[in-house]
């Protein structure tokens, strides 16, 4: 066990699957040699060779049909997408290639490819460094969408990423990297190191995908919500003395149904929250499915609690960002209905 | 109202329907004339053969120059057989999807060298990502003609489960990738794939198609950067058939002289050949294969051709172009070719070649019946209704599950 911050638990799973496998190979831009711009796949060149984690030109659509092709020939890859936000060009290859390669062939071809990317704002990155794109990838039958909210999960997540037969978006929120962070600008930074999830074992485990974890019991309001809002909403609960159950879902495909649902027939009233834009937002799909699941417990309309339908404002940052006064304001409202 | 004269360029072909076909603006060297230099040459010393074009078989008909592969005559009578039985298959399905047993067809009519002797110069052992008109290669590499049929009625043998558009073939075993509908994306996957060969140590090497519309996309650079930085076993072939759908090859090619010159600015071999010459392309592959086995990297491949019939069944080539271009191709028929060469040899006569075409068109005809026997696609049976929701995922989750239910299933 060490104190690890979700940086060092992502390399620390990325040693522990190179160590173990060798078919697993990590690459992209920036990630040989110098390890990454947010040092993940830091030492692992060194470690492993050249030829097991190594920089790629920048062409996303590139790095990731390379890993569809050394997938398909045995290999384990791990792509890194530098930000997420530089994710598009790779679309076709992950929409239309990647997710689709195991049901166009019947099962005779697939790809078990992990693609790793920071996303999410709250870093002052402005509108090409700070977007949370979870949801296009949501709509993609043949895709797991993963996105942990702290060291443990995200170690445990990325090696059963890695494990999986399926390709999975590995979303990590960058701006948990570092150390947890309750939305409160401006404040000092804090540290996974008093954490309790910044306690991370040096060996190999797993969590298993499609689970989600309940952060927070409560009786009040059932709070569902994934990577960096998981911390701010625990704030609002604090701030607000309002006795809400937190869920943190970090599998978004498959996403838990069966915990949200038996927490918000226990609540009777909750509330979705996504760091990206509204509409058609992850939280949209998560409404609908807990309308349709849970109707006759609802006690409240289900409210949701997001970015704005603006592009990812640089000056404006604090604004955009759903901090802990958005959570409470709409808490409020959802006790009130 | 139209300008009279555009403000900005658009290239168009020089002729259109309603004119006389006219190729004389396509320059032809004399077959025999390109060097064949050793495959370890330098990828940006192949420049005049990527403005050239490797011909093994000249207008007599006889193999000349230092490209001929000198093949034994029943090799050249197999390579034959595979491109008769393409065509005749092609034909035959044609018909078919006419006739409404299947929802779309593709031929390849034209290009079977540029498949046939490309799959036989490459082991059985090594990886093809074809595009959608390299069928040649399931008929060199043995692919069973019923199963193919399956697939394309999507009927319950169908070994895609009724997923993939007809044509849309895969064959694990036969090591043939799957036809993407997409284009141009299987051209980087197969350099990761290659890389992946040399990564476990095997000698296998990959190759891949594209047609000449598909080198304006972006995956066309991707791939080639892929393929010079690190240095992959893999054959890129461009399929320059001179028509994407409707639109002529100069839409792509822009001010490139040609498509095998695109090449020379990654640093890769490059060479352009008469696509229509199964001696030409025997050739080429085996030089670009030896070349990847021996650790010198990839070859940019562009197979000079000509597509003799519609892109698709959904496809109507006499509103684009002028009727009568196949037969005035200046590259002929790679059919006709490889069989006069093959009677100039005297291993081969009319004869035999009329009661091969019979043989293989009954052939394709009983199995047609076959395959029948295994369903249709309007009468069934198909794959499962349920089958639809396996794949997905290694395991279906809740949502497919209860969807499935829905579906009531």
């Amino acid at each position: 066990m060490s104190k690890m911050n979700m940086i060092q638990a992502l390399n620390s799973a990325m040693d522990n699957m190179m160590e173990r496998d060798p078919n697993v190979l990590a690459f992209g831009e920036d990630a040989g040699y110098f390890g990454g711009v947010f040092r993940v796949t830091a030492g692992l060149q060194e470690k492993y060779g050249l030829d097991r984690c190594f920089d790629a030109p920048i062409n996303e659509a590139a790095i990731v049909a390379m890993a569809i092709g050394m997938g398909a020939n045995g290999l384990k890859p791990v792509a890194e997408i530098q930000f997420s936000d530089y994710i598009f060009p790779a679309i076709d290859q992950i929409v239309s290639e990647l997710s689709r390669l195991r049901y166009r062939t019947a099962g005779t071809f697939t790809a078990p490819v992990v693609i790793r990317t920071p996303s999410g704002g709250g870093i002052r990155g402005g509108q090409t460094h700070s977007m949370s794109p979870e949801a296009f990838f949501t709509q993609v039958p043949g895709l797991q969408v993963v996105m942990p909210s702290n060291p443990y999960d995200a170690k445990g997540l990325l090696i059963a990423a890695i494990e999986s037969p399926d390709p999975i978006i590995f979303f990590e929120p960058k701006r948990l990297y570092n150390g947890p962070f309750d939305g409160g600008a401006g404040k000092a930074l804090e540290t996974w190191g008093k954490h309790p999830k910044g306690e991370v074992p040096d060996e190999h485990y797993t969590l298993p995908i499609g689970k989600a974890d309940v952060v927070r019991e409560g009786a009040a309001m059932t709070i569902v919500t994934y990577g960096t809002l998981v911390h701010v909403a625990l704030a609002a609960a604090e701030q607000s003395g309002i006795d809400a159950e937190i869920i943190d879902l970090r599998t978004l495909v498959p996403y838990d149904i069966e915990t949200i649902a038996a927490s918000v027939n226990k609540t009777g009233r909750c509330i979705v929250a996504q760091e990206a834009p509204r509409t058609s937002g992850f939280g949209a799909e998560l409404a609908a499915q807990i309308q349709e699941d849970c109707f006759y417990a609802l006690e409240a309309p289900i409210k949701r609690v997001t970015g704005w339908d603006t592009p990812y404002p640089h000056a404006h940052e604090w604004s955009y960002f759903p901090g802990p006064q958005r959570f409470i304001n709409a808490m409020r409202e959802v006790l009130e209905a | 109202m139209a300008h009279s004269k555009p403000r900005f360029h658009v290239p168009a072909p020089h002729v259109r329907p309603g004119d006389t076909p006219d190729f004389s603006h396509i320059e032809i060297p004399p077959a025999g004339t390109a060097r064949r230099p050793d495959p370890s040459i330098a990828g940006s010393e192949t420049l005049d053969l990527a403005l050239g074009l490797v011909r093994v078989l000249d207008h007599n008909h006889q193999a000349v120059g230092e490209w001929d592969p000198k093949l034994e005559p029943e090799t050249l009578r197999e390579g034959l057989r595979h491109m008769v039985l393409t065509r005749v298959y092609d034909e035959r399905m044609q018909k078919l999807q006419r006739q409404g047993k299947m929802s779309f067809y593709m031929k390849s009519m034209g290009e079977e060298a540029v498949a046939v002797a490309a799959a036989m110069a490459l082991d059985k052992t090594d990886m093809v990502f074809p595009s959608y008109r390299q069928q040649g290669i399931l008929f060199a590499r043995g692919r069973d003609i019923v199963e193919m049929m399956c697939h394309c009625i999507s009927n319950s043998r169908d070994n895609l489960k009724g997923r993939q558009l007809p044509v849309h073939y895969t064959w694990a075993e036969g090591n043939f990738f799957s036809i993407s509908g997409n284009l141009t994306t299987q051209f980087p996957q197969a350099v990761g794939y290659a890389m992946a060969s040399q990564y476990k140590g095997e000698s296998r090497i990959t190759a891949s198609w594209i047609g000449d519309g598909s080198t304006a996309e972006g995956d066309f650079h991707g791939a080639m950067v892929l393929a010079s930085t690190y240095k992959a076993p893999v054959i890129l072939n461009i399929v320059n058939n001179q028509w994407a759908i409707s639109t002529f090859q100069g839409m792509a090619a822009g001010a490139s002289e040609t498509f095998a010159l695109k090449g020379i600015g990654y640093g890769l071999a490059s060479l352009r050949i008469d696509g229509n010459d199964f001696l030409a392309v025997y050739a080429a592959t085996q030089w670009a294969a030896e070349r990847a086995r021996a650790g010198h990297g990839a070859t940019v491949i562009e197979s000079y051709t000509y597509r003799a019939d519609a892109h698709s069944t959904s496809d109507d080539p006499s509103g684009y172009r002028p009727k009568g271009e196949a037969a005035a191709w200046p590259l002929g028929d790679p059919v006709e070719r490889l069989k006069n060469h093959l009677i100039g040899l005297g291993e081969w006569d009319e004869e035999r070649h009329v009661a091969l075409e019979k043989e293989l068109d009954q052939l394709v005809i009983a199995s047609y019946k076959e395959a029948e026997t295994y369903g249709t696609l309007h009468d069934g049976p198909l794959s499962p209704v349920q089958s639809m929701f396996e794949d997905v995922y290694a395991e279906p989750d809740w949502r497919l599950r209860r969807q499935r239910r829905d579906l009531g299933v």
